[in-house]
């Protein structure tokens, strides 16, 4: 092989960087907070800070998080919703930071749904 | 709504429902007029003429899910109680901007709060999107546009890790 020009590298740059966008192709685990005026209002931001957080510290490239509306569930806002491909989603009431880091650590990474602060199933 | 920020998160994801692909955040804090300024632009589908005329009364939404919209009238209502306004807007099809005025000293005015929190919320929660926040004080001027960082780093998805620690850090100089 001969040297390696400027070019060559760009081209690797441009690889790897393809193939780690690859990766954020399927998802197997949505994890939806739900961020509307109520949500916010309740802690939502705090929430979505600290999944934000936990992503950055696992390998995993399966998991999506979004963002979405109201789930017309107000009084028990921060809701977040766990979905799991092939499993019913759960939804989580009352949420705040350290909540979120259990739910992601036991439900999102090891599948073992927190009854605790479950709301409900579906 | 304890932070100003939660009121910028809140109109904002309301222009991401609406199908922007890009949200430009400004602040602007005049001190020797007294004054503060807040606008979130979009450049989604816009508010319809029928529903902008009931925009901010907190019985009325479009949402089906519920019988009340309080996100746009609880910023009206903060603006007034500070002894400013809001106003809306909004050209059908070409995006809607939400402008609230404050006295800045004024005691009822609740302060900024964790703006970095807001705005990695939104980025993060809007990956595809662009945003661009701009503020500007007596200490100076902060742009933060994530297209510039996206180029910077070719084009990779913000939620790539090296793109994502580069944003956190240029996030430290809006922390208060």
């Amino acid at each position: 092989m001969g040297k390696m020009t400027i070019d060559d590298l760009k081209k690797i740059k441009e690889q790897t960087s393809e193939e780690t966008s690859l990766r954020h192709g399927a998802a197997n685990v949505k994890i939806i907070v739900h961020m509307g005026t109520c949500g916010i209002a309740a802690g939502a931001r705090e929430v979505m800070n600290a999944l934000m957080d936990e992503m950055g510290q696992t390998d995993r490239q399966d998991i999506r998080v979004m963002a979405s509306a109201c789930l017309g569930m107000c009084s028990s806002e921060p809701n977040v919703t766990v979905a799991v491909e092939g499993e019913e989603p759960i939804v989580y009431q009352h949420m705040d930071a350290n909540k979120m880091r259990q739910v992601f650590r036991r439900h999102v990474l090891e599948g073992e749904v927190q009854t605790d602060f479950a709301l409900a199933r579906g | 709504m304890k932070e100003l920020a939660l009121h910028i998160l809140d109109v904002a994801e309301n222009g991401i429902t609406a199908g922007a692909d890009r949200i430009c955040i400004t602040v602007e804090e005049d001190r020797t007029e007294n004054r503060m300024e807040i606008s979130i632009a979009d450049n989604g589908r816009g508010v319809p003429e029928d529903v902008m005329k009931r925009i901010t009364d907190p019985f009325y939404t479009t949402r089906t899910t519920r019988r009340v919209g309080l996100g746009l009238s609880l910023f009206e209502d903060t603006a007034r109680r500070c002894g400013g306004s809001m106003t809306i807007d909004s050209e059908p099809g070409q995006g809607t901007r939400v402008t609230a005025t404050f006295v800045h000293d004024h005691i009822d005015r609740p302060p900024l709060g964790d703006m970095a929190g807001t705005l990695m919320t939104l980025i993060y929660s809007n990956p595809e999107g662009d945003l661009v926040y701009r503020s500007h004080s007596g200490d100076g001027e902060i742009v933060i546009d994530t297209k510039q960082v996206r180029k910077q780093f070719n084009n990779r998805p913000i939620t790539d890790p090296d793109v994502f620690r580069h944003l956190m850090k240029q996030m430290e100089q809006i922390k208060t």
